[in-house]
């Protein structure tokens, strides 16, 4: 008992973020809109109610956020760093046309960002000038994600204070992907950013919007990210996350997606940055007709540690979910994945898939995959599916019977392993450059497969 | 110098010890055929040759070139020149042929010291060697053997050979599971690459493969050792007589 309630008491200590909230609420965030400060102190009471969560909480099981909560950090709330558009180049995928908003140290960077061209119809602003210009662009702020019993999505709420607002209307297919590219440098050092995105497609609209998280040294900082999306009737949004922060830091990034009826939600998660990450991608099917997939791949090496969860609600009938996540893991490298699937007692005709393959190249590699199914409904089509695997020795001697070295057959089946769930991404300079990445010491024939 | 000389060699797979003091000399621009029954030997042979990892060589000396073979990776004899046709070709789902074979040709040539080629000038060569064995081009788009028939297969190894052009090429039992079309076909693209300069060791259980690669010289194993050597009548009189007049008399394990 003793020591539980020690336990405890270290974990939900807020202390040292109650000084930053009050900083916050008192400086720079009190030009927030009165609703978005009660919001905030709503969200900051549930955090302080809450505390960080402990492995025996079921969603955390494996996962120890005690390396994250045991430093103190400084929220950054005006801009800093010195990052030039040169820096930003590898995290373009070549791509410097695209519609893309800038972030570094959490603080939006109208000087590196690229909104010219917009088509009509589409909105797309940082949220505090969103807060000053167009309020109404931002009324579904926390309408979406339950901070309520979430301690991250909580603290997030609590402090937001910049991010990104999309607004896609009715009818509008944006040709280009829209890229919000969150980056740090070493001034980030210490410090915790928590964007927050607001994503509306309208009615039969289509667009593909692109979260990266990168890091430009490898500071120790704590990313806790959240991102509210809402697809509307007929809508189509490709949404890619890509972390590809440094390796000391620390990566909290939720994701919440309501769909409406026949809307269709693509989500392809990657992740290989970060010492601790947690992903948590959540999407309700809330009209009949809708489809979901949630793809992913993370590649972890050395210590990292990386938790995908997923959550699919399917709370009407006739809806359909496709889920594959993959992961490599090497080194002593640990990899969680939390696929949970709920289907609601009167989501008929549910169609749903979820597999997790893992491939393991090294003895000291970790995997804990759980599914987990809760299914209300009786006439539905349900399967999931988890493996674990190393490489196949008999492919490497093929391989090397032919010349090709040890280094290179590894990478070549690495990639053969995680071939098919990159072929699902249509974007095809997201698709090129993950598999570039894939094969990053290959150099000399990735440009063929 | 002879190009290969393998002397008592002796190897094992796990405890189990299957080649038993096996001596061969094979020099430039010859074509031994290695015949014998099951479990004679004839496949671990060629697995040793290769490198495998599964195989332990317990003993014996293997000179390829005036060096120690059994010193050098897989890769390091693959760059050297020896190329194993495999019995059962290793599916390897979500590598293309093209992008495998350009990827071996390319570590090939440089550790030949030559340059790499790139995509397109690598289109021109294969569109020559997939004539070699009447292969389909659509097979290079495809995932190495991922899905092909058993005569693909084959068809591949011998593609690999003709692209990879070595000095010694090992054919493990080649013919198995081939019909007498694929047959011709295999042996053609194998008699085209036949050169004064490149060897064959061809492993067979059958004498038909010898009716279309006819070889100089011809071994029966048996028991893990070379029991007889001769000419290429001596293949016939094999598929006469069988094995048991060769093999009676030897028992297994007794070293010569």
């Amino acid at each position: 008992m003793t020591a539980e309630a020690t336990i405890d008491r270290v974990v939900t200590a807020a202390t040292p973020f109650e000084d930053a909230f009050r900083t916050l609420i008192e400086g720079d965030g009190a030009e927030a809109p009165s609703q978005i400060q009660s919001l905030r102190s709503a969200a900051f009471d549930a955090f302080r109610r809450l505390g960080f969560p402990t492995t025996k909480n079921e969603d955390w099981h494996f996962t120890s956020v005690a390396p994250i909560v045991e430093h103190d950090y400084l929220h950054i709330t005006t801009p800093s760093g010195d990052v030039r558009r040169a820096a930003l180049t590898p995290f373009l995928f070549g791509r410097s046309e695209w519609h893309t908003l800038v972030f570094v140290n959490g603080r939006y960077a109208a000087e590196l960002s690229n909104t010219s061209g917009l088509p009509k119809g589409v909105k797309l602003l940082d949220l505090r000038r969103a807060w000053r210009e167009a309020p109404q662009l931002t009324e579904q702020l926390g309408r979406i994600t339950r901070y309520d019993d979430h301690a991250f999505t909580a603290l997030n709420t609590a402090f937001m204070h910049d991010g990104a607002v999309l607004r896609v209307d009715a009818d509008v297919e944006v040709e280009m992907p829209i890229h919000l590219l969150f980056v740090t440098d070493a001034v980030a050092a210490k410090s915790m950013m928590h964007p927050r995105n607001l994503i509306a497609v309208g009615r039969h609209a289509k667009a593909t919007v692109i979260e990266s998280y990168v890091s430009l040294s490898d500071a120790v900082y704590f990313t806790n990210a959240v991102t509210e999306v809402s697809v509307a009737d007929g809508a189509t949004l490709h949404h890619y996350k890509m972390q590809r922060e440094g390796m000391r830091a620390f990566h909290v990034g939720t994701i919440e997606t309501k769909q409406a009826r026949d809307s269709h939600y693509i989500s392809f998660s990657f992740a290989t940055g970060g010492s601790l990450t947690r992903t948590n991608i959540y999407t309700s099917l809330d009209g009949e007709g809708c489809g979901a997939t949630l793809n992913g791949l993370y590649m972890l090496d050395g210590e990292q540690h990386c938790d995908h969860q997923t959550m699919i609600e399917h709370t009407q009938p006739n809806c359909f979910s496709r889920e594959l996540y993959k992961g490599v893991l090497d080194g002593q490298s640990h990899g969680v994945f939390n696929g949970k699937v709920y289907v609601d007692p009167i989501a008929q005709k549910t169609d749903g898939k979820q597999t997790n393959n893992t491939l393991l190249l090294s003895d000291k590699a970790q995997i804990d995959t759980k599914p987990q199914l809760e299914i209300f409904a009786d006439d539905v089509k349900c399967t999931h599916g988890a493996t674990v695997g190393r490489l196949d020795e008999q492919a490497l001697f093929y391989m090397k019977s032919r010349g090709v070295s040890r280094q290179l057959a590894r990478e070549l089946l690495t990639y053969a392993f995680a071939a098919d769930v990159l072929e699902t991404i249509e974007q095809t300079s997201v698709r090129e450059e993950l598999e570039r990445m894939t094969l990053r010491r290959f150099t000399t024939v990735a440009d063929e497969r | 110098m002879s190009l290969l000389e393998i002397r008592g060699l002796t190897a094992s797979v796990g405890d189990k010890p299957i080649l038993r003091g096996i001596d061969l000399t094979v020099n430039a621009g010859e074509v031994h055929a290695v015949m014998g029954p099951n479990g004679s030997g004839k496949s671990t042979l060629a697995q040793v040759l290769a490198g495998n990892p599964a195989y332990e060589v317990t003993g014996g000396s293997i000179s390829y070139k005036g060096q120690d073979l059994l010193e050098m990776e897989p890769e390091a004899r693959a760059q050297a020149g020896i190329f194993l046709a495999f019995q059962y070709p290793v599916e390897i789902p979500g590598v293309s042929n093209a992008y495998f074979l350009r990827a071996a040709y390319n570590e090939v040539r440089k550790a030949r010291g030559e340059g790499e080629v790139d995509p397109l000038e690598f289109a021109d060569i294969m569109e020559e060697k997939l004539a070699f064995v009447d292969m389909d081009p659509g097979m290079l788009s495809r995932s190495v053997n991922t899905g092909f028939s058993g005569g693909e297969k084959k068809r591949n190894e011998i593609l690999q050979l003709a692209v990879l052009e070595p000095s010694l090429a090992i054919l493990d039992e080649t013919d198995s599971g081939l019909d007498i079309d694929a047959l011709r076909t295999v042996a053609d693209g194998v008699n085209k690459l036949r050169s004064a300069d490149r060897s064959f060791i061809v492993v067979t259980h059958y004498q038909r493969l010898l009716n279309y690669i006819v070889p100089d010289f011809v071994h029966v194993l048996a028991g893990g050792r070379i029991v007889k050597s001769g000419g290429k009548e001596l293949a016939l009189a094999l598929e006469e007589k069988g094995y048991d007049w060769l093999t009676e008399g030897e028992p297994a394990g007794v070293n010569a």
